[in-house]
């Protein structure tokens, strides 16, 4: 526009930029009103409104908090993000909250570039993936805590010394009532073969924080060489987890291209389409 | 065969080590390898004579493991580098008494303090000695978690064949990943151990264990049957695997994940038309100078791809007699080499052999 205003070419005339602006100026007030009007509606409504159950595109029923718990090396972090990535899809804005006071390698923030891209905030130690190795808590956790409007997708440390970072924020999220908190469970981790050790893991797991379960999702895998029979062989051990608990199994979660051969043979069954990359393989 | 399970390379050392015989862990934590005190802590106590103990300081964990050494019995420690450091003391008294035991090294950023990521910067420390005085660790050095059991496996029998300390030197990414590994280990080696200090029950003369000679010529008596034996390790015990060695013209040397980033590199060049293979030591010391003797009468260069300021490149000069030229692709600090920058050194050592 600038340019072309400055081409001799171009140059309008005086009655013809009156014209245009008698035409232009009330249209660009009507769009500015109902952009306003939207604006507040927005506004009502975030203030207002519930934040999960009358959601209008809440149809998953997403709670508000999400959190992912269990043994160590179970692979939290990598369902905690794919997941955040499945609330962003159904059109909620989300974040995901890094509480790994355990692990030094191998973490969310791996992944910051590739959940930014998709618009999804990282609330993270400043220490994570940085040589000092501080089981530090991000300073703006308490951020997802007061501020009811956002969801949030937290991603807990393994076992019960994991989750001992969940201990000062538990009763909130207790008394807010609105969160769903996954068991994730392997039962190729040599220390998680079978019910009984699983089971022994979650009690200590909701005794250091504080707080209990209501779901199990089910990521029984074998790294890069899990086949479909490796995750059909642990439906029943999930199964038994689940009579054992009274918990649902709510998810059962494979790498992406076992995705097309196992859905429709398992219920619940979600894809984990972002993987974190190992540059030396 | 064995069902595979999904393991950390920390919990891999940890989980062999108890399988191979090992009843004593004496540790203290530090990242990143806390895995394998923390793998211990829960698995030790529920194994019948299973001990795990958290001592005061490295110091303290690796005198411990003297003492148990000294029994008879199969015994461990594991640290990062600083600590390691701090053991070096007690590991040269654990050399000088003959004894067997295993010492885990998982590397990372030096020097100092440094930082957690990892590193192959101890390189000199582990081949040379890490102590004060004349003696030798078998060192061992895992490139896959499967290996970080089965290495772990074999350092405790190499161990008790040699009545001599053995080290994992590994490094803080092998320590982290995680792969799938089948803990089908094999059969634990036995041996008869009469210097043990098992008590005579007033049956038998009494055994000593100790390092101080306070005579110089029985010192130095010790010292070369002690090289007699290392003469006989060098010969018997070197360790490397060869890939696509064959018909190359430029020899990759790495070990550890720096192989494993070499190999990528080396399967890109051969797409480029360079012939080009990766001598892998698994025996860190004894190295395995004949392979590379053998390589340096037939390529027309060396590249040595380390995490470090270039170590085992010293290595790989004597072993080839400096017959060929030796160029180093390297990262340090806690840096790991992209395969492209090992790939351009290869590119660069292929040219220059031209001239």
């Amino acid at each position: 526009m600038t340019f072309s205003m400055q081409n001799a070419k171009c140059r309008i005339s005086g009655l013809r930029r009156l014209l245009f602006w008698v035409w232009a100026l009330p249209t660009i007030n009507s769009a500015l009103c109902t952009m306003h009007f939207a604006l507040s509606i927005t506004i009502v409504w975030r203030r207002f409104a519930p934040a999960v159950l009358e959601n209008p595109v809440n149809k998953m029923n997403f709670k508000r908090i999400t959190l992912f718990a269990g043994h160590y090396g179970s692979g939290k972090t990598n369902i905690a993000v794919n997941y955040a990535v499945k609330i962003k899809d159904a059109g909620i804005d989300v974040c995901v909250a890094d509480l790994d006071i355990v692990n030094p390698y191998y973490r969310a923030k791996d992944s910051e570039d590739e959940l930014q891209k998709r618009g999804i905030k990282l609330i993270s130690s400043v220490y994570a993936n940085s040589n000092v190795d501080l089981p530090a808590i991000p300073q703006d956790m308490y951020s997802i805590i007061d501020n009811k409007e956002t969801f949030a997708v937290m991603d807990i440390g393994g076992d019960d010394r994991g989750a001992l970072a969940l201990g000062r924020y538990a009763p909130s999220i207790i008394e807010e009532n609105d969160y769903e908190m996954f068991f994730v469970i392997n039962k190729f981790r040599p220390l998680t073969p079978d019910a009984e050790s699983t089971v022994e893991v979650m009690r200590e797991v909701e005794s250091a924080g504080g707080i209990k379960f209501t779901a199990i999702v089910n990521n029984s895998n074998l790294g890069e060489e899990t086949t479909a029979e490796d995750v059909l062989s642990s439906v029943s051990y999930a199964e038994e987890i689940s009579s054992l608990t009274g918990l649902p199994v709510k998810l059962t979660t494979v790498k992406s291209t076992l995705f097309n051969e196992l859905s429709g043979r398992i219920e619940n069954i979600m894809p984990l389409n972002l993987q974190h990359v190992r540059k030396y393989d | 065969m064995a069902e595979k399970v999904l393991m950390k390379g920390n919990e891999a050392i940890a989980e062999a080590a108890i399988m191979a015989g090992c009843r004593h862990y004496f540790g203290y934590p530090i990242t990143p390898q806390t895995e394998v005190a923390a793998y211990m802590a829960k698995r030790m106590p529920k194994i019948e004579g299973g001990v795990f103990l958290q001592a005061e300081s490295e110091i303290a964990a690796i005198n411990m493991v003297y003492g148990v050494a000294a029994t008879g019995k199969r015994v461990m420690t594991s640290s990062s580098s600083p600590g390691i450091s701090l053991k070096s003391e007690g590991i040269s008294y654990i050399a000088g008494c003959d004894l067997p035991a295993l010492i885990v090294n998982v590397q990372r950023g030096g020097p100092g303090l440094g930082g957690i990521q990892p590193s192959q910067s101890d390189y000199f420390q582990a081949t040379r000695g890490s102590g004060h005085g004349d003696y030798h660790l078998i060192v061992l050095a895992p490139a896959s978690v499967q290996e970080m059991a089965s290495l772990t496996f074999k350092a405790f029998n190499l161990a008790d064949k040699y009545r001599m300390p053995t080290m994992i030197l590994a490094d803080g990414t092998m320590g982290q990943m995680m792969e799938p590994v089948s803990l089908d280990m094999g059969e634990v080696e036995t041996y008869e151990k009469p210097w043990a200090l098992t008590g005579t029950n007033m049956e038998r003369e009494h055994n000593i264990v100790n390092s101080l000679s306070l005579v110089p010529e029985e010192l130095e008596k010790f010292n070369f049957e002690r090289f007699e034996k290392y003469k006989a390790i060098e010969e018997n015990e070197a360790l490397c695997e060869e890939f696509m060695m064959e018909d190359a013209e430029i020899c990759v040397a790495a070990f550890g994940i720096a192989s494993r980033v070499s190999k990528n590199a080396v399967l890109e060049a051969r797409k480029q038309g360079i012939k080009v293979g990766l001598i892998r030591p698994i025996t860190l010391w004894p190295f395995p100078k004949k392979a590379f003797r053998a390589a340096a009468d037939k390529v027309k260069a060396f590249v040595s791809v380390e995490m470090s300021m270039g170590q085992m490149i010293e290595d790989v000069k004597l072993a080839t007699e400096c017959k060929k030229p030796v160029s180093l692709c390297n990262r340090a600090g806690g840096m790991i080499p992209s395969p492209d920058q090992v790939l351009n050194a290869i590119i660069e050592a292929n040219k220059g052999g031209d001239k």
